[in-house]
């Protein structure tokens, strides 16, 4: 009987390692997988032509700028839009919602999260698009703003997920010692909860912001794919081709082993590197956020 | 629940005794008749066309297999010079570099025309602009032309749609329309043209701004948006673009699909190629939105 049980948990925690390990073996495999690949770019492609400024990748112009200036003004967008809804939606579920609002508020947060980029992607094509342009008079609404505002959309329910849990976190009693000491409920929220749910939020911002840079589809069908450099003061009004939709677009046709084909994975490589940088870092804020709170409390 | 479970339960009875079925019947068939194969290679922008060709025939004829696959007309030329295909599908014709080493290697290569694909050029109804000719086109696409009032249209500026570099037709709308027919002519797209990754996309696109103009092959075009006359002359004629004016060669923007096989081909593959011939196959070029040879 007690062997039984030894053996169980034996194997147990044998497969609960693997699977922490295999997490770390998946992201070294594909990384080793975009380094073998998209590492044979730089034997044959010139650098001066990949800085340069002209993506025409079917008559051999493999120039990255504006590609990867395309999704990060697309990502920058997203974020100043989708920061200061998700956390001011996820404050509002979290600490002024009564009761009955939120057990319907959160439910319904989580199904828009699960609204596939593809439906958004359409609803961009058919109403968002045609609506900026009215709305802004721009020659064409399929612009970095289209695919900002959607991408948003996406990420909201991310960063609202995961910053209310955060909040919800706080012990009630940090609430009521702000309140004894005469704080309003917006001085407490300000002061107190969000501050001390800090890691959870930024962790919630992180999230929504990885989802962005990573969305392919809905970018795809909205931003317009032009390949310019987004460095004129209205880029963000202006069609602009992202990492992502180039690779979505491009990879399906492309002859396996040819320059194209290992262009389109050093892309794939920028868009890792970029994601892992993100990652690193919002941990290391994250990091001292705990060393400085660490210090106060000592 | 339990009504759920059981309707699940019955589906999955269904499904599988269906395809247990199936699965009894086709090794049966297959055996009573001799099976001839038939290889396909060629042209990405035929190869969807020579698909549904393959899979509607193969309906009719169960006894013939046809494999089809792209990579392109250089690739399915040089496949029946080296005698691994039996038909090549083009959309071009084929080079007389290309028909000398056919010889060479004892490979005579018969053409056959199977259908015709044509550009048409589309704008928003609103767009008061009615005809273009080839040379503005081009002046348009690469940069050199910014406004609708140039070519006698609007105060707006023009908004450049185009499908993705991957397709087909973004290939033949450069060579062609771009670069005027001319291999010389290294003109590209200007930058700010937007690559749509879909028809739909360009129609809706069309359907709903005044600025834009779009291209898509002709059978992909709806009826909301406004097709424009193209003429290969400044000073026209300028022509619409229908089954009847590519066939008789009148509309710019059109070409040729062809076939090549070695030699006159007997049995199986003549009956084949005799086969898209016939108004019933070519009723499928104009469901994918190419132009038929024969008048459906």
């Amino acid at each position: 009987m007690e062997s039984t049980k030894n053996w169980n948990e034996y194997i147990l925690t044998r497969l609960i390692k693997i699977s922490g390990y295999s997490a770390i073996i998946f992201v070294l495999m594909i990384f080793y997988f975009l380094l073998r690949e998209g590492l044979p770019t730089i034997g044959e492609v010139s650098f001066v032509s990949l800085i340069s400024s002209r993506w025409y990748p079917i008559e051999e112009y493999f120039g990255l700028l504006p590609l990867i200036g395309g999704s990060l003004i697309v990502t920058l967008g997203a974020a100043l839009f989708a920061i200061p809804i998700g956390i001011c939606t996820a404050v509002f579920i979290a600490e002024i919602a009564p009761r009955w609002a939120r057990d319907l508020l959160k439910p319904l947060v989580e199904v828009l999260g699960g609204i596939p980029s593809v439906v958004l992607g359409f609803l961009g094509i058919l109403i968002l698009a045609p609506s900026l342009r009215r709305l802004l008079d721009l020659p064409t609404g399929l612009t970095a703003l289209a695919g900002s505002i959607l991408l948003g959309g996406i990420a909201i329910p991310t960063i609202v997920s995961v910053a209310e849990d955060a909040l919800d976190a706080v012990p009630r009693s940090y609430r009521d010692a702000a309140l004894a000491l005469g704080a309003t409920q917006w001085q407490t929220i300000w002061r107190v909860t969000l501050p001390a749910a800090r890691s959870g939020v930024l962790t919630a911002i992180m999230l929504g912001i990885g989802r962005t840079i990573g969305e392919t589809m809905a970018v795809m069908m909205v931003t317009g794919n032009a390949a310019v450099l987004p460095i004129k003061w209205n880029s963000l009004f202006l069609p602009v081709r992202t990492m992502t939709a180039t690779i979505a677009a491009e990879m399906g046709e492309v002859a396996k082993n040819s320059t194209h084909y290992h262009v389109l994975f050093f892309i794939g490589l920028v868009l890792f590197l970029i994601s892992l940088g993100i990652n690193i870092a919002a941990s290391t804020a994250v990091f001292k956020q705990h060393m400085r709170a660490e210090r106060i409390l000592s | 629940m339990k009504i759920v479970i059981t309707i699940i339960s019955i589906l999955l009875f269904i499904l599988l005794f269906s395809c247990g079925q199936a699965n009894e019947t086709t090794p049966g068939s297959s055996n009573t008749s001799q099976i001839s194969t038939i290889v396909n290679k060629g042209s990405d922008t035929l190869v969807n066309l020579a698909l549904a060709w393959a899979e509607k025939y193969q309906q009719l004829f169960p006894n013939v297999e046809i494999s089809v696959t792209g990579g392109g007309s250089g690739t399915g030329i040089a496949a029946l010079i080296n005698g691994t295909v039996d038909i090549a599908n083009a959309s071009r014709q084929i080079k007389q570099e290309e028909t000398q080493q056919a010889k060479a290697n004892g490979v005579d290569p018969v053409e056959y025309v199977v259908a015709r694909d044509a550009i048409a050029i589309i704008v928003n109804p609103e767009n008061p602009v009615n005809q273009l000719s080839i040379k503005q086109l081009s002046d348009i696409y690469s940069g050199k032309i910014n406004n609708w009032k140039e070519v006698g249209g609007d105060d707006r500026i023009i908004v450049r749609l185009s499908r993705e570099t991957n397709s087909g037709t973004h290939v033949f709308f450069l060579e062609n329309v771009i670069r005027l027919g001319d291999p010389n002519n290294k003109t590209l797209f200007s930058t700010d043209t937007l690559l749509l990754p879909s028809s739909e996309g360009i129609t809706a696109e069309t359907r709903d701004n005044p600025n834009v103009i779009g291209y898509d092959g002709l059978g992909y075009v709806t009826s909301d948006v406004k097709v424009i006359a193209v003429g290969s002359k400044p000073d026209g004629p300028f022509v619409m673009p229908s089954a009847e004016t590519v066939n008789n060669g009148q509309y710019p923007i059109a070409r040729d699909l062809y076939m090549y096989t070695n030699g006159r081909p007997t049995g199986a593959i003549a009956d084949y190629i005799n086969w898209i011939m016939t108004t019933e196959a070519q009723t499928i070029v104009t469901q994918l939105g190419f132009v038929p040879i024969v008048k459906p």
